[in-house]
């Protein structure tokens, strides 16, 4: 085993060394991650109704929100709230400064809480717009109200064809926090950044960053695998019983 | 027979022109005075004009590559640029991956933080502190090993250690004295900070001075920039660039009055 070991151009006992400071890492990665993506969910919902629903007023205002957070590179608007925000005399005399906007976490969360919401709403609204027409209508044949007809039928037939789209937002998210790195947070990256630096390494930090962020992917597509063999059975496709030919065909013996 | 002549001909061309190929040299550019970004884009900085003058004195023909910090060892390694002239520190931990000419100067390493903090740059002093230094610097090497309480706080460049030490998010920071006054305490946004008291001078953190790093076993470019640095500093180049930058000289060590 140590000859074998010794093959692997990599400082491994180094990284088991400091095995303790990635797992905090991963802490910080999956609870950016996950928090961003339930309030950015949260707040998706009602947006992606509006948006569907082509609110007169609120229906720009949205679509110009979305287009701007999906036009524009999570790591530009991240730097604009990290670095932008505090140059302005206003912003750091704002109760919002001490306790939210000079901590590199908030700016964060709040950056991504931002992109992953303007993605969700999309994506939802694309959903609830291609509703089968004839489930909506059979809603109003049997005198469903409009409010009942969102609750009843729309929106669980939304959320169920929206998993494997958004199941791409969580790894995207995943993947995309590794911005926190670059405002100081150690988030898995920032972990692995500090070990190259500590000790002038080129690949070992990036190394074991990659394989935690392979090993969270693959747990994130296990859920999502049985959350859609859950909740899409109706709409998997069917394996037609095979019919099979009784009486060989004419001319075949 | 007359092919086999050609083709050796054709072969030492080749192996004259490889040795006269352009010389590539690693930079960073967002380390004020010693390399920074002019507003119209180009490198200038008392680094830039070292490897300018280097390069002159060596009868070299050179091509600046900008990379950032942290990767530049690696870079090196991975031969996108055969030297590095970016304020790098001698010390043994980057022995064991590249070597070093001789050094092109020395300055020592200093605590800044507001004028009218009481904070004390000593291990119990800044323990629980948030102290910001560059990652992958030597100086993130020094501050693990000498303030192992403190809260290191690691930036990709100086430049955001001083925007975030002025905006008060870091209690303090350590850097390069000279790059300090230069780059922070001498400007609008750094006039209610002051350095702390005390050099931080470690020989196995900070080394033996800055120098000119190359690839592990190019030893022949090492000692030709070994030669050009002395050079440059017998014939004044060395001078009229460091009198360009700074009111002192800075190749010995610690300046006066800093």
């Amino acid at each position: 085993m140590e000859n074998l070991l010794s093959f692997i151009p990599l400082d491994l006992p180094l990284i088991v060394q400091n095995l303790d400071r990635f797992l905090q890492g991963v802490g910080v990665t999956l609870g950016l991650t996950f928090l961003s993506l339930a309030l950015g969910g949260a707040m998706a919902v009602p947006l992606a109704i509006a948006r569907a629903s082509r609110h007169r007023v609120l229906n720009p205002l949205i679509w110009a929100y979305t287009y701007v957070f999906r036009g524009t590179p999570l790591l530009v608007q991240t730097y604009l709230l990290y670095y932008g925000a505090g140059q302005f005399q206003f912003v750091r005399e704002s109760w919002l400064w001490g306790p939210v906007l000079s901590q590199a976490w908030w700016c964060a969360l709040i950056a991504f809480t931002l992109n992953t919401c303007a993605y969700t709403t999309e994506l939802l609204r694309g959903a609830i717009v291609d509703t089968p027409k004839g489930e909506v209508e059979a809603a109003i044949a049997t005198g469903m109200s409009h409010s009942g007809r969102l609750h009843r039928i729309v929106l669980p037939s939304a959320f169920r064809r929206a998993i494997p789209a958004y199941s791409n937002e969580v790894i995207f998210m995943l993947h995309g926090s590794v911005v926190a790195s670059t405002i100081t947070l150690q988030d898995i990256l920032g972990v692995g950044r500090w070990l190259n630096g500590r000790y002038y390494l080129a690949y070992e930090g990036l190394i074991t960053a990659a394989v935690l962020y392979f090993i969270i992917v693959f747990a994130i597509t296990r859920v999502f695998r049985w959350l859609e063999r859950r909740y899409l059975r109706h709409l998997e496709r069917r394996r037609d019983p095979v019919v099979r030919n009784i009486a060989p065909p004419m001319g075949v013996k | 027979m007359i092919k086999k002549t050609l083709f050796a001909a054709a072969l030492a061309v080749l192996a004259t022109g490889a040795f006269a190929d352009t010389l590539r040299i690693g930079v960073e550019g967002a380390y004020p005075p010693f390399s920074f970004k002019q507003p119209d884009g180009s490198l200038a900085g008392f680094d830039i004009d070292i490897a300018k003058a280097l390069c002159t004195q060596m009868q070299r023909d050179c091509e600046l590559v900008e990379q950032e910090w942290d990767g530049m060892i690696p870079a090196l390694k991975a031969k996108k640029f055969d030297a590095i002239i970016s304020s790098m520190s001698i010390t043994e931990e980057r022995k064991r991956q590249i070597d070093f000419s001789e050094k092109y100067y020395k300055t020592p390493a200093r605590i800044v933080a507001p004028k009218d903090s009481d904070l004390q740059g000593t291990a119990e002093g800044l323990a629980s502190k948030r102290l910001g230094v560059q990652r992958g610097s030597t100086h993130q090497c020094y501050a693990e090993a000498h303030f192992p309480d403190a809260e290191l706080v690691l930036y990709g460049t100086q430049d955001e250690v001083f925007r975030d030490l002025s905006l008060g998010r870091i209690d303090a920071q350590l850097s390069d004295s000279l790059i300090a006054q230069e780059g922070f305490l001498s400007k609008p946004e750094g006039a209610n900070y002051a350095f702390l008291p005390g050099d931080h001078t470690d020989v196995d953190c900070y080394g033996e001075g800055v120098g000119v790093a190359v690839r592990k076993g190019d030893d022949a470019l090492r000692d030709a920039f070994s030669a050009a640095i002395k050079a440059i500093r017998d014939n004044g180049a060395y001078k009229t660039i460091n009198d360009t930058y700074f009111p002192f000289d800075i190749y010995g060590g610690r300046p006066a009055g800093l």
